[in-house]
């Protein structure tokens, strides 16, 4: 769908775009949107994924993201009233608890871009919600504000002290899923904190569901390129396609020490003679 | 009166003259909630083997100048699954279906054709001898005019069946109308080409090539002039062989280009990542693009490239 950017402006290091969005439907969180780059006819061929921060079915799509590569330099150049296209909401959202369970939010970085809607969807469902959010420096946390206007608490680590705690969101969570008997942890961010996370929920006896960060090509199914060694309900590992069975997964089911091989006991994992 | 897009390819009949590239759309049903898929010239379908395969370690993609670079590895659920679910779904939607086969060797190529004779829906083989992502170069059957000749006597031999038969073509090759010319002998109905090119790119940070699987398949407008090249060099040699072309058509102006080189139809590839309802828009805008040239029909401007 075709959308007029109604604003752009810096959060700390990142970008938080609103989007004129007449289309979108209900966006749940962990959905996320495909935004085509570089203009109609330019050499960049394929959409750049974000996750979507906010939306109101009808009216408005938020994405947040950093300008590092070609594409999203490109998308930072735009300004309000120039015309993107968008297609949303896409990919398997968080799954929300059917009881008021205690949860935790851990978000990295820009991570932390759908967290606000989630936690709104989980004090709604009466679950008490204790956020952690990291990042390597202070100007690289995203919001910690929003989400204190929700959660129950927000704690907030740095890797250099600039603020909060200083460390990784790792160091504090074993601590907070035992002060509060949390149930689930829910966590987006980069893949090693992701693997992390999951190991210490499971440590601690939580389930954990992790919005992962894979390199796509469509977003839609269609080209393969996005697979992780994922666990099915039959133990089998399968090369999993985290734009439509992602990009939430289970953390227990994700073979974090395998992501970028095929583990030889996948299915179909090539074999000596075989491909 | 509006252009008249109806194309073929050999004995199938196309009503629309886009048809969906293999590996570039699954087996369709994705692409279902961007457009009717029916309505499309078919679906060739990502290539199916025997058995389920995993494909090839991540990354599998660097984008390039108005390109990727691909490295999947033909990952799929093998013909058992494909039959149960994808075919299946194709067929209740009336979709009109080429099936685009593998195999890690000859007789491999044989079985899959021989099964996919016997069940309901196949409307035409696509026979893959050209994916560069194998471990083995010596894999690619299509770089070779004799064993791209055998895998296709093979698969001759047990398709009894009046759709057609289409072999996709490499254009690495120093002389693809040898190989046109060896897989015509050995029967084929029609060629699809071009498959993607063999590339690679470096992380220079890492210093290390960026695919997992080291080297990739170029795809995208960057390799459209190859691909234009390719087809008018079959079609001047071979000019009753049906042509199936694709390799990096983003428009309607690109699709006249490849139907006045000599092909019947194209397929609409890489260009689907980014604009899903590429297959549909694209066969519209050849139809203006022919309208305003006063052409009456597609099958009039077939190899016209040719006559100065």
């Amino acid at each position: 769908m075709k959308c007029v950017i109604r604003s752009i402006a810096p959060v700390g290091s990142y970008l938080h775009m609103v989007l004129d969005a007449p289309e979108i439907p209900e966006v749940q969180p962990g959905n996320f949107a495909a935004v085509a780059v570089g203009g109609v006819g330019g050499g960049m061929l394929l959409r750049r994924a974000f996750s979507i921060h906010k939306a109101t079915p009808g009216e408005t799509l938020e994405i947040i993201f950093a300008s590092h590569g070609q594409g999203t330099q490109w998308l930072a150049t735009q300004s309000a009233g120039d015309t993107i296209d968008v297609i949303a909401p896409l990919g398997k959202p968080f799954v929300l608890p059917r009881q008021p369970i205690p949860c935790v939010i851990v978000a990295g970085g820009y991570g932390a871009a759908p967290m606000e809607l989630l936690a709104r969807d989980l004090r709604s469902r009466g679950c008490r919600v204790d956020v952690v959010l990291g990042a390597a420096t202070q100007e690289k946390l995203f919001g910690v504000l929003d989400l204190k206007g929700v959660a129950d608490s927000v704690t907030v680590t740095t890797d250099d002290g600039t603020s909060g705690v200083r460390g990784r969101v790792t160091d504090v969570l074993a601590d907070l899923i035992q002060k509060n008997t949390a149930q689930a942890v829910y966590a987006c961010g980069p893949m090693p904190m992701l693997q992390a996370v999951a190991q210490v929920a499971q440590d601690n006896g939580a389930f954990s569901q992790c919005a992962v960060e894979e390199s796509m090509a469509c977003g839609i199914g269609v080209c393969m390129t996005c697979v992780l060694p994922i666990i099915g309900d039959d133990g089998v590992t399968r090369m999993v396609r985290s734009c439509v069975d992602g990009p939430v997964f289970r953390g227990d089911r994700v073979r974090w020490n395998d992501v970028n091989t095929v583990p030889s006991d996948a299915l179909g994992a090539p074999h000596p003679g075989g491909h | 009166m509006p252009v008249d897009l109806t194309t073929s390819l050999g004995s199938l009949q196309l009503s629309a003259p886009t048809l969906t590239a293999s590996g570039c759309a699954a087996a369709g049903k994705e692409l279902a909630q961007f457009g009717d898929v029916s309505t499309l010239g078919a679906v060739v379908t990502k290539s199916i083997m025997m058995a389920p395969r995993s494909g090839r370690a991540t990354p599998r993609m660097a984008e390039t100048p108005s390109g990727m670079l691909n490295s999947i590895g033909l990952q799929g659920p093998g013909i058992g699954s494909f039959l149960e679910n994808d075919l299946e779904w194709l067929h209740a939607n009336n979709v009109t279906t080429i099936v685009s086969i593998a195999g890690n060797n000859v007789e491999e190529f044989g079985e899959l054709a021989r099964i996919l004779a016997k069940v309901d829906g196949v409307d035409g083989l696509e026979v893959n001898i050209s994916c560069p992502n194998v471990e083995s170069r010596g894999q690619v059957f299509a770089c070779n005019p004799v064993t791209a000749a055998q895998v296709i006597e093979t698969v001759r031999s047990v398709w009894h069946s009046d759709s057609p038969v289409l072999a996709k073509l490499s254009p690495d090759v120093t002389d693809i109308v040898e190989i046109a010319h060896s897989v015509v002998n050995a029967g084929v109905d029609g060629v699809s080409m071009i498959n993607t090119l063999l590339g690679m790119v470096i992380d220079v940070d890492k210093m290390k090539p960026m695919l997992g699987g080291r080297t990739g398949g170029l795809s995208g407008p960057a390799i459209r002039p190859v691909a234009v090249r390719a087809i008018y060099q079959v079609h001047a040699a071979l000019p009753h062989l049906p042509i199936l072309g694709m390799g990096g058509i983003r428009t309607g102006h690109d699709a006249l280009e490849f139907i006045a080189a000599g092909a019947s139809a194209v397929s609409i590839g890489t260009v689907v990542f980014g604009d899903p309802g590429a297959p549909w828009r694209i066969a519209q805008e050849l139809g203006q693009e022919l309208e305003s040239r006063g052409y009456n029909s597609l099958s009039e401007v077939v190899g016209l490239a040719h006559q100065n």
